[in-house]
């Protein structure tokens, strides 16, 4: 109240006289108990609560909506100029056209009718195996070469240049050397995946050695702790979200790259199906694939940002 | 439960001196190797600590007293002279000499249990049974009154609780020599003085041989029996030493009216404040 009194110069007086008011008003009752008085308390007590708990409300509501209307308006927009486009140009089928042709696709995902021709399900399992496959061996070797470079500078220093010799290459130029070693389709596509997603687990994880902050690496002298113990509870943890953001990148790199991929070598696979349905000039097909890889995309990268989560420990 | 922590007496007799001193430091000095050639940290330490004595490291910031402290830890080499501790040569880290550094330094994916135990295993994995390391384990957790947030993770609590895991994965090693680097430094005033009290009562209760880093007057003045106040960098040493004689249980409440705790502050105020006056950008 004094500094209401101070901060405000005129009419300073004035001001401050409804606050004890107010705040008198309500201390009499207990001392009188008149019944009228009391309800008119309680009365006032209640709509105040009614009056926050239905604020908390609306702004709960507006949370969620500013949540959900954007994305939905950029979806609509998106949709809208996709139809306008497709009315210009006929090659191009309209969301409704694609949408019907969806809803007979994805009626039977695993059919099989002889090997060029299989339901979406298959193609996208497919094409998830040879992922799966070229990811995981990636992984195998990736994430200790990452932790051995970043342990030893001396290693570090020998191979970087190698790796960022062999980075920035394109992954289907990988492909020939896959094809002359393996002489067949299928292991060359797992082997460019291999390849375009070893190196950021490789550097990801190496940097998440380096980075281990100093303080746990005292810990561990001060504790005199094993080589063993040290790997195990320390540098392997303390690395662990590095290696995931090298993984999450991974991933996202062979799943971009295998539509190529399977362009080139064909078999099943959503790649694959997208050429084929070219050849058929099928174009409600290929946007459909697009959606199908783009989903998927979204879902492997959001089940690794879970993950993630989960080794957060800050 | 404090059976476990009662210091067993391993004293180290001097032969040349015949005194039973824990820990030695003789014409140390530091110099680091930097891009702008070498800076001398420290010059000339002579310090002997004995059993159970409580030692505070006072000084502007800069003046190597965390320098000196990580010597004595084994984390740093020193480049002149050298230190024993119980009468070895310290030629590098080890369970003799506990650490409770000033960012308590927890494992942040182990319970405040397990980065406990990550030094009772170390320490006496090899002459005891399972159940006698979870035992020590628990005890130490218990010195420190946290036997409720055992099973919590660093950052599900507070502050002062992370810093009194610290102190009690430190003490859990039974050291010889407990060593502090600034342990309360980043505590809010009230809890620090409470963790203040606890250190005080855990020592009188393990009868641990202490050395701590501060910059903070009173809690040197209130814990410890004398005060190492070193001069400013570069090229610090010992300026001088207070010995602290005040009656223990010590109560900082009593202590506020004591004439000599008033004394003890003034001379370590005149030394930090007028004698050694910080010179910014020398």
């Amino acid at each position: 109240m004094n500094a209401s009194a101070s901060l405000s110069t005129a009419g300073a007086d004035v001001a401050c006289i409804p606050h004890p008011a107010a705040r008198m008003a309500p201390a009499p009752a207990p001392a009188h108990p008149a019944a009228a008085n009391e309800t008119d308390v309680h009365d006032a007590l209640k709509c105040e609560e009614a009056r926050l708990r239905a604020d908390a409300r609306r702004e709960q509501v507006r949370a969620v909506l500013l949540r959900i209307v954007p994305p939905v308006l950029g979806l609509t927009l998106f949709a809208g100029v996709w139809a306008l486009v497709s009315t210009t140009s006929p090659q191009l089928p309209s969301p409704a056209k694609t949408w019907a042709s969806a809803v007979d696709v994805f009626a039977h995902p695993f059919y099989r009718k002889g090997p060029n021709d299989q339901g979406i399900g298959w193609n996208v399992l497919m094409s998830l195996s040879r992922v799966g496959l070229g990811f995981g061996l990636a992984a195998l070797v990736g994430i200790p070469l990452g932790f051995i470079l970043g342990r030893f500078a001396f290693l570090n220093a020998m191979a970087s240049p190698v790796i960022s010799l062999l980075r920035p290459v394109s992954p289907l130029a990988w492909l020939p050397i896959g094809l002359m070693v393996f002489k067949a389709a299928n292991p060359a596509a797992i082997w460019v995946i291999f390849i375009s997603s070893i190196w950021p687990m490789i550097i990801n994880t190496a940097v998440g050695v380096q980075r281990v902050p100093q303080d746990y690496l005292n810990v561990a002298r001060v504790l005199n702790l094993s080589e063993w113990k040290v790997v195990t509870k320390i540098l392997f943890p303390a690395t662990l979200p590095y290696v995931l953001t090298g993984v999450r990148l991974a991933i996202g790199v062979a799943w971009l790259v295998i539509v190529a991929a399977e362009m080139l070598t064909g078999g099943v696979g959503i790649g694959f199906w997208v050429w084929d349905e070219w050849n058929n000039l099928n174009v409600e097909h290929i946007l459909i694939a697009i959606f199908v890889v783009g989903v998927v995309g979204l879902l492997l990268e959001q089940l690794l940002l879970l993950l993630a989560r989960r080794f957060n420990y800050a | 439960m404090s059976d476990a922590y009662t210091a067993v007496p391993r004293l180290h007799t001097d032969t040349r001196s015949g005194t039973t001193e824990h820990l030695h430091v003789e014409a140390v000095g530091m110099t680091f190797k930097t891009r702008r050639g070498p800076f001398v940290a420290l010059t000339g330490i002579d310090l002997s600590v004995s059993k159970g004595e409580f030692i505070a490291l006072i000084g502007h910031s800069g003046c190597g007293k965390s320098t000196l402290l990580n010597l004595v830890a084994g984390l740093l080499k020193p480049t002149q002279g050298m230190l024993l501790c119980a009468g070895r040569e310290i030629a590098g880290p080890g369970p003799d000499r506990g650490v409770v550094f000033q960012n308590h330094s927890l494992l942040p994916w182990l319970t405040c249990f397990d980065n406990v135990h990550l030094a009772v295993e170390r320490v006496f994995g090899a002459n005891e049974a399972k159940a006698a390391r979870r035992e020590r384990t628990h005890a130490a957790l218990a010195l420190v009154g946290l036997t409720h947030a055992e099973h919590k993770l660093p950052h599900e609590i507070s502050g002062g609780m992370k810093q009194r895991v610290g102190i009690a994965r430190a003490l859990a090693m039974q050291p010889k020599v407990l060593l502090l680097d600034e342990p309360f430094g980043a505590l809010d005033a009230l809890t620090r003085a409470r963790l203040q009290d606890e250190l005080m009562k855990i020592v009188q209760v393990t009868g641990s041989t202490v050395v701590m880093v501060t910059h903070d007057v009173d809690e040197a003045v209130l814990l410890s029996d004398r005060i190492v106040m070193m001069t400013n960098g570069p090229a610090a040493t010992i300026g001088e030493i207070v010995a602290i004689d005040l009656p223990r249980p010590r109560d900082r409440v009593a202590l506020a009216e004591d004439a000599r705790y008033h004394r003890y502050r003034t001379a370590v105020l005149d030394f930090l404040y007028r004698r050694q006056a910080h010179v910014e950008a020398a």
